[in-house]
């Protein structure tokens, strides 16, 4: 269990220290920002208010020097520097490094840790220094158990009394006496002469004071300590002697309770009459006090685990893809409910299918909302990479973000971060330039890179675009000519050209940097992509940048597609490629001598005959149709023998056996149970290009 | 019925773990993560005990502390501090407000509950 809520820290901490390093960045730009500076405070006081907690004691040491400096920078003693800013960020890596670390201190940089300790301690020191103060830095140290030593036996004579509005802090003084009374054997005396009459009374104040013998071996410090959170709120004083017995004589035992108080009201004869008691039983005697609060139940609470839920709880993403998926079914089975009812014309069961439609539909939506999260997380990762990345190139680069609100799913944000880190990577190294030549072309030193995100229809737009030299287009196309990727001939859309980067093993750097230039990067950026069924284009211009347009999908669990059918197999389309659909008829087939293209509005498009792709052998029907589909800017179409519709459906891998399967990205299960295969569309068409472009250039010589 | 108690603190972490500790030793628990939330889920239960963080967004402890004071209804609530804060103007300030104790953190399991009972009993 305990590891449980070590996880829970560390996972916290994770995301405080990623706020800690948003926050820097942003008191970077704003130092006298008093919010931002209040946030670091907290995230920082947070990490060592709860490492300390889960055992990370190594962590709420460092963390301690470090708040003790943003606690002068709150109350504007500190000033924020670019250096206090650097050595934060450093420091909030080494906590990082001593989350994971911690379980094997060995491989820890211990002298890093002191070296970022020392430099926070002397600017404390510093700051002492400068003000004459002698403020000695507090450590932070564990609370331990202090065990009261054994002490030897007296006997005390305590005076306790409340201030009439103690209950307004939440005391119960009753609860005091009664830890008084745990510390050893006792008499206590409750004195409620200080209660008004009824007709005056006011319930909400208190009216009692205490007298109690008590003799224990904890000493003076343990009965104090039973009065620690009041102390300045009661009447306290405490005397002591070493015999009890000696109380039983009229003398000792004025003059005991004048050490105390004159006015003391208790009596000799309640008193001794008490002592004797108590001594024959060795057990402590106590008066019963009558106490206007509800007697305090001895039993112990029951365990009882039921109780409020917390505002957020951590779900495990797995169970999450499971009801996204039994979701995903549901709508299935609802859209086989609501064709049967349509056919039933039975207003009473289109009734229920209706209401089973409209809640099965915010059920999907609510389903995929508890996988989505802000793309800002991510976001401002960069900013850090830009920061560090400019600094590494003696660049200067200014990072924007927008739309970091913009929700995705939880896969696709993970997914999507190496690709934009080498994206972003490229934009500062081949990008930007340097301030010097940026000057001479008029531009201003800084250059900008701009990260924004935004929602259009059912998928998310992800620009990355900075203003720096963009890409020439003639070295782009020297250099593919030269690795044998077109011929020099090759009459290319500017689209076309800025693709080519995109080539395994391309690159324009005349030098490799350790940032950039390896070309690998582009072509894994334009994988992983697609990989989440998502699109990437460039646009570029030598005057005002290079924009980078990555168009995803909200959630990769359901698709939108277009359901089609060849002979009695169906097939599932996306639909967000999809353009339209028309028909085949033989006599068009003739027309264009059986070369799979077809005339759409005076356009050529060539088509995949997906009935040969697969192999079926089934007579072909009269009228065809064919699904028109953009591929990264060129059209194809897809000929199946009917269009069945719109369809959503969930998305099934197909298991170990037919991963490598050409052209199918995976199945569904319709809502009569039999299954139809996700055609991947983009592998269809990269199979079949060389083929077709062939048969375009044999049509062209007819 | 057991007795119940409101956790306050925006640290998910440090929330889970006093709430663990005070199941375990038979409490019932609420958990909230800043005063704001506190308060609106004060209106739904009859509690025995706060147990409220400081520093917090949106909130802060001591701004909890009065409010409930204010309120009729849980106006006598013990309501322990959770600080780091070995400062005595900071508890001086939650005294002042209207805290019944405090504990400061880092602390034990043992050690909460020790002073969990001394104030409820």
């Amino acid at each position: 269990m305990i590891d449980a809520h070590r996880k829970a820290f560390i996972e916290e901490a994770t995301e405080l220290l990623a706020q800690l390093e948003v926050s820097l960045l942003e008191l970077e730009n704003n130092p006298k920002d008093s919010e931002v500076i209040a946030k670091v405070f907290r995230s920082l006081h947070t990490i060592k208010g709860s490492s300390g907690m889960f055992g990370y004691d190594d962590i709420a040491m460092f963390t301690h020097d470090i708040e003790n400096v943003y606690d002068h920078v709150r109350n504007g003693e500190i000033n924020i520097t670019k250096e206090l800013i650097d050595l934060t960020l450093a420091a909030g890596d080494q906590i990082s490094f001593m989350l994971v670390k911690s379980e094997d201190a060995s491989q820890l940089d211990d002298n890093l840790t002191k070296e970022i300790l020392t430099s926070f301690r002397n600017i404390i020191a510093d700051y002492n220094s400068r003000n004459n103060k002698t403020n000695e830095i507090k450590t932070a140290k564990p609370a331990g158990h202090s065990f009261a030593a054994s002490k030897p036996v007296k006997t005390f004579l305590i005076y306790f009394q409340p201030f009439q509005d103690i209950f307004l802090s939440g005391t119960n003084p009753v609860n005091l006496i009664k830890e008084l009374k745990d510390l050893g054997d006792s008499i206590i005396l409750a004195d409620f002469n200080s209660i008004e009459s009824l007709d005056i009374i006011n319930p909400e104040d208190c009216g009692v004071s205490w007298e109690i013998i008590l003799k224990t071996n904890k000493g003076i410090d343990a009965i104090k300590d039973v009065f620690i959170f009041i102390e300045d709120q009661c009447v306290l004083k405490i005397a002591e002697t070493d015999e009890l017995k000696k109380l039983k004589d009229e003398k000792s035992f004025t003059d005991f309770k004048n050490l105390l108080f004159e006015t003391s009201k208790i009596q000799k004869t309640s008193i001794t009459e008490l002592l004797e008691k108590y001594q024959h039983n060795e057990t402590p005697a106590e008066i019963k006090i009558n106490k206007k609060e509800n007697p305090i139940s001895k039993e112990s609470p029951e365990s009882n685990r039921e109780s409020e839920t917390a505002s957020s709880i951590r779900v495990s993403s797995d169970k999450l893809d499971e009801l996204v998926n039994l979701v995903g079914e549901l709508v299935t089975v609802q859209a086989r409910l609501s064709q049967i009812a349509a056919k039933t014309n039975d207003p009473t069961i289109n009734l229920v299918s209706e209401e089973v439609e409209r809640l099965t539909w915010s059920l999907r939506e609510s389903a995929l909302n508890t996988r989505m999260l802000p793309i800002g997380t991510t976001f401002s990762k960069f900013k850090r990479l830009v920061r560090d990345l400019s600094k590494e190139l003696g660049k200067e680069v200014q990072i924007i973000t927008e739309g970091a609100e913009t929700e995705l799913d939880k896969t696709i944000i993970e997914k999507l971060n190496d690709p934009l880190v080498h994206i972003i990577r490229n934009c500062v190294d081949h990008g930007i330039e340097s301030p010097q030549i940026r000057e001479k072309a008029g531009k201003s030193k800084t250059g900008t890179v701009k990260l924004s995100a935004s929602q259009s229809g059912g998928n998310v737009l992800v620009e990355i675009s900075d203003d720096g030299a963009g890409m020439n287009k003639d070295v782009i196309k020297a250099k593919a000519v030269k690795m044998g990727l077109i011929n020099e001939k090759d009459e290319l859309s500017d689209s076309q050209i800025y693709a080519l980067v995109f080539s395994s093993g391309f690159s324009t750097a005349a030098q490799v940097t350790n940032v950039s230039g390896r070309g690998v990067g582009m072509d894994v950026v334009k994988r992983a992509i697609e990989s989440l069924r998502g699109v990437i284009e460039v646009k570029s211009s030598q005057t005002t940048g290079t924009t980078i347009t990555l168009k995803l999908p909200l959630t990769l669990a359901i698709i939108d597609g277009l359901l089609v059918r060849i002979d009695d197999d169906n097939f599932v389309l996306p639909l967000s490629t999809i353009e339209e659909c028309i028909e085949l008829n033989k006599k068009e087939i003739t027309n264009s001598h059986e070369m799979n293209v077809i005339n759409v509005r005076g356009k050529i498009i060539p088509y995949i005959n997906l009935r040969e792709r697969f192999g079926i052998t089934a007579k072909r029907p009269d009228i065809q149709q064919i699904v028109v589909a953009d591929i990264k800017g060129n059209k194809t179409g897809f000929v199946v023998d009917q269009v069945l519709g719109q369809h959503q459906t969930v998305l099934k891998s197909l298991g170990h056996f037919y991963k490598d399967v050409k052209g199918i990205s995976g199945a569904t299960i319709m809502g009569d149970g039999t299954i139809a295969l996700i055609l991947d569309i983009n592998d269809i068409t990269s199979n079949e290009e060389i083929h077709e472009r062939n048969m375009l250039e044999q049509l062209s010589i007819k | 019925m057991s007795k119940k108690i409101m956790t306050v603190d925006d640290s998910a972490s440090v929330r889970q773990m006093v709430a663990f500790t005070l199941r375990e030793a038979g409490y019932d628990v609420v958990e909230a993560c800043d005063g704001k939330d506190a308060l609106s889920k004060l209106n739904n239960v009859e509690l025995n005990l706060i147990l409220t963080d400081l520093n917090m967004p949106v909130m802060d402890g001591i701004e909890l502390i009065k409010n409930v004071r204010k309120d009729n209804k849980n106006k006598f609530v013990p309501i322990i501090m959770l600080t780091t804060e070995s400062q005595s103007e900071k508890k001086m300030e939650g005294k002042t407000a209207g805290a019944t104790g405090w504990i400061v953190k880092p602390f034990v399991p043992e050690q909460l509950l020790n002073v969990v009972k001394k104030v409820i009993g």
